[in-house]
């Protein structure tokens, strides 16, 4: 039951506060609409939202499948070969210090105005945490574990497979929320630079005809999708790592038993 | 299968730990090594099963079959190790598990077997986290005997447990591990005496093996016997003789 009470009394809580923001400022509608007038605008645009909405999360979840794997196989790439890490490691870090937005432009004038520039924009924007922190956990595989490996006669293949890898989850589930969070802002960010399509194309195009309250509903459901996905990926990364136990909610740290 | 490690040293930031150091591991007996922290017993022992990580190691083993040694070790450490995402039963098959493509039933059968054997029948299916240290410890054992290798190499095995697993420990080992050929770091005189056939302690600066005592009697010895007790009381001045 209080699972269900606590997130809609936290939303009620924010609409409140929004409310109140809108009381208090006494701002027009153009400026600030209250909660009320956008879940009016969201239910009666709904089919628009929604068709523009799945445009987005296809374009989110397509860029965190080819982020993830990418990012996995860099990571398992640089683990495996020596002499690859000491080369490619520079490009990494000096990739990450050119900003992801403004590649976006450069993106649109390769792969087109379609979902592919943008799908592009959520990968390149998840790829470094993810390699980041997969090659981290990999690399950090107590060496204890790899003693015994190699006293037990584990060739390299193995060692990497049984024990590196599985050593390697935990930080891999830290590398997956990270794009979860990540991902919306690459596709957004894509669609604002120039689509047709999308939630971010719509947000740009209410706020120009002082449609704001649209463009709150358009928010309102971007954010939901985050949210959503961060639950979900959120999910999956402790199903992959069923042995490790979550300390946060056992009763031990006393937080915990107030649920 | 006698095995000879003969002029093996170790310097540590320039310092000489030990040197032209030999060591004797008759067929079929125990061997403990006793010595301080910091002595090189762990190293000595590491350079043995082919895992020494210090770049100034050096030493040559021979084998009375005149066969590398290489592959022929099982070690067992302090730490139990056992791999948090696998099953009590997966960790003892870890061995066939790295390399072989799949685990035979037979196999299975011995790892069941030897669970049973270290009391822990029933906790096939637990994971490790579920089970106690001493617990722990035993399927550590057990996957040490299904490596079935010439030559167990023990450092520190049961330094991690409370007195009374320990003894419990101490037996069950005894009896698994009886006719073997045995290496055991310990700092654990009593433990060291109660085990094994020949007792050794490395100290000084740079590092020398005294002559080995030969403790009497089956192993395990109990911890009641007159002669080991004193025993025991040499070994600790000796011991603390060094740290004075």
């Amino acid at each position: 039951m209080a699972a269900i009470l606590r997130p809609l009394s936290i939303a009620f809580g924010l609409a409140l506060l929004w409310q109140c923001i809108v009381w208090i400022s006494g701002a027009p509608k153009f400026i600030l609409p209250g909660p009320g007038l956008v879940i009016a605008t969201l239910v009666d645009q709904l089919p628009l939202l929604l068709r523009h909405a799945g445009v987005t999360l296809v374009e989110i979840l397509l860029g965190l499948v080819l982020g993830v794997v990418l990012g996995l196989l860099s990571a398992l790439s640089l683990i495996t070969w020596g002499g690859l890490r000491r080369w490619l490691m520079p490009v990494l870090v000096i990739s990450q210090a050119i900003p992801v937005f403004a590649l976006a432009p450069v993106l649109m004038l390769w792969l087109g105005y379609g979902m592919a520039s943008k799908i592009a924009m959520a990968t390149l924007i998840i790829y470094f945490p993810v390699t980041a922190a997969c090659f981290d956990g990999l690399r950090r595989t107590p060496t204890d574990y790899l003693k015994l490996a190699r006293t037990l006669g584990a060739k390299r293949r193995a060692q990497l497979l049984q024990i590196r890898l599985p050593a390697a989850l935990p930080a891999f589930g830290s590398g997956l929320r990270v794009a979860a969070s990540v991902a919306p802002i690459g596709a957004v960010v894509g669609e604002w630079v120039g689509s047709s399509t999308g939630l971010g194309y719509l947000m740009l195009n209410a706020n120009a005809r002082m449609q704001v309250d649209l463009m709150f509903a358009a928010l309102l459901i971007l954010a939901l999708i985050a949210v959503a996905l961060y639950f979900l990926i959120d999910r999956l990364a402790r199903l992959l790592v069923p042995w490790q136990s979550d300390t946060l909610n056992t009763p031990l740290s006393g937080s915990g038993r107030s649920r | 299968m006698d095995i000879r490690l003969e002029n093996a040293s170790l310097h540590w930031q320039q310092h000489c730990v030990f040197r032209e150091l030999d060591l004797e591991l008759p067929a079929g007996q125990w061997t403990s090594i006793l010595g301080q922290s910091g002595v090189g017993k762990s190293s000595l022992l590491q350079l043995l099963c082919g895992i020494a990580d210090d770049a100034d190691l050096s030493g040559t083993i021979q084998c009375s079959d005149g066969k590398p040694l290489s592959g022929r070790v099982a070690w067992m450490a302090q730490d139990d190790l056992l791999l948090p995402w696998l099953s009590t039963l997966d960790n003892v098959l870890l061995a066939a598990r790295l390399s072989q493509r799949q685990v035979t039933p037979e196999q299975r059968e011995l790892g069941h077997y030897l669970l049973t054997q270290v009391g822990l029948g029933d906790k096939a299916r637990a994971r490790p986290s579920q089970l106690s240290g001493g617990q722990r410890q035993r399927v550590a054992l057990a996957r040490t005997l299904f490596q079935d290798r010439p030559l167990v190499c023990m450092d520190e095995p049961f330094s991690a447990l409370d007195a009374i697993n320990r003894l419990r420990l101490q037996d069950l080992a005894a009896q698994l591990l009886a006719d073997r050929t045995v290496l055991m770091i310990t700092h654990d005189p009593l433990e060291a005496l109660r085990l094994s056939d020949r007792v050794l302690v490395l100290q000084g600066s740079p590092a020398r093996l005294t002559h080995p005592i030969l403790p009497r009697g089956a192993a395990p010895r109990s911890v009641r016997d007159e002669t080991l007790l004193q025993l025991q009381g040499e070994l600790l001045a000796l011991l603390a003789g060094e740290a004075a």
